[in-house]
């Protein structure tokens, strides 16, 4: 419950605050939002398979997000950023589908 | 085992809070970068994007100048055969009135004369009557009415019928007006000259008088009879 009052306050303060990117994040932000996304997928289906770990949780979401913005940076660094970007979303992308069909099979039995 | 893990959610612990705040953190940032999307602001794209960007733009943009020039020749040409249809259109309309005029299936104004055929002993027949207007029509009358009820197309014919003479199946009364559009001066000195409508009618015992009009109006229209045999060779 006390995540789901941190989301709510979340939206409720991007929306009043209306808080702009700052420029040096600007390229990591999105990716990293994807990465946070797998993570909230992957606990989504833990709860649901009833083995949630809060401590996982954290340490999965931590990771996934400063995992992601470092390769993207890395990329950048290589030259290669743009297509390490595409990569990396399509694997979370990928994991984040896989997760999804997981919840789905477990609520629909389908 | 389960029970617990449900419970837990409402227990307030350490990591159960960070996450709370990482959610909380994550929803504050969608929110910032869908609101960041909306404007156009090009400060924090990549060199690589900007170039690829860049070229995308050329090509669209070249792509468009070509639709340009294609699109304005074909305005062009359209305007052109716009021009050409309203000139033929203008033509058509131009041909109809004057073949209206001559078909007498409208009625003419211009300048004209009036011819008042006198008859006290009824002693001009059809034929005498058709020879004053053959003789206007040479000189270049343009339209005929005969008493402002028969119209002298192509198709009338001129019949004596007992005391009276019929007009394109019209009985015309005596004294015979017969109004012609045209020049006014051609035909006056058409009806007055030696051997002309006033030498023909005063031979035949009847008297004619010319008056030269500014105006002529006639109203009277003939009758149209679609063609029943003949057809356009064209």
């Amino acid at each position: 419950m006390i995540p789901v009052i941190g989301l709510a306050i979340g939206i409720v303060a991007g929306l009043v605050l209306k808080p702009t990117v700052p420029t040096d994040l600007q390229p990591y932000l999105p990716i990293a939002i994807v990465a946070a996304l797998d993570a909230v997928i992957g606990a989504l289906r833990a709860l649901g398979e009833r083995r949630f770990n809060d401590r996982v949780f954290v340490v999965s979401f931590i990771s996934n997000v400063v995992i992601a913005a470092f390769m993207v940076y890395l990329g950048d660094q290589l030259g290669v950023g743009s297509q390490l970007s595409t990569g990396v979303v399509v694997v979370l992308g990928i994991r984040i589908f896989a997760n999804a069909a997981a919840i789905r099979r477990r609520i629909f039995h389908a | 085992m389960p029970e617990r893990s449900w419970r837990s959610l409402f227990r307030p612990s350490v990591p159960l809070v960070v996450a709370a705040i990482l959610l909380g953190g994550l929803a504050l940032a969608m929110i910032a970068q869908i609101n960041a999307k909306d404007t156009d602001d090009y400060s924090g794209v990549r060199g690589d994007d900007l170039v690829e960007l860049l070229k995308s733009l050329d090509a669209t943009n070249e792509r468009l100048s070509t639709q340009i020039d294609e699109l304005t020749t074909t305005r062009n040409g359209l305007l052109d055969s716009t021009k050409r249809t309203e000139k033929a259109e203008k033509q058509a309309k131009l041909r109809a009135e004057q073949l209206a005029i001559l078909a007498g299936t409208v009625g003419a104004k211009g300048p004209g004369v009036e011819v008042v055929i006198d008859d006290p002993d009824k002693n001009i027949d059809a034929a005498g009557l058709l020879d004053a207007v053959e003789k206007l029509r040479d000189s270049g009358a343009e339209a005929i009415a005969i008493n402002g009820v028969a119209r002298v197309v192509a198709q009338t014919y001129f019949l004596d019928d007992d005391d009276q003479i019929r007009v394109g199946g019209r009985e015309i009364k005596r004294p015979y007006r017969i109004e012609a559009i045209g020049d006014s001066s051609v035909l006056a000195g058409a009806v007055r000259f030696p051997g002309g409508v006033m030498d023909g009618i005063s031979i035949l015992g009847g008297t004619a008088s010319v008056t030269e009009q500014k105006k002529v109006t006639i109203t009277a229209l003939a009758d149209v009879k679609a063609p029943e045999f003949a057809r356009p060779s064209s």
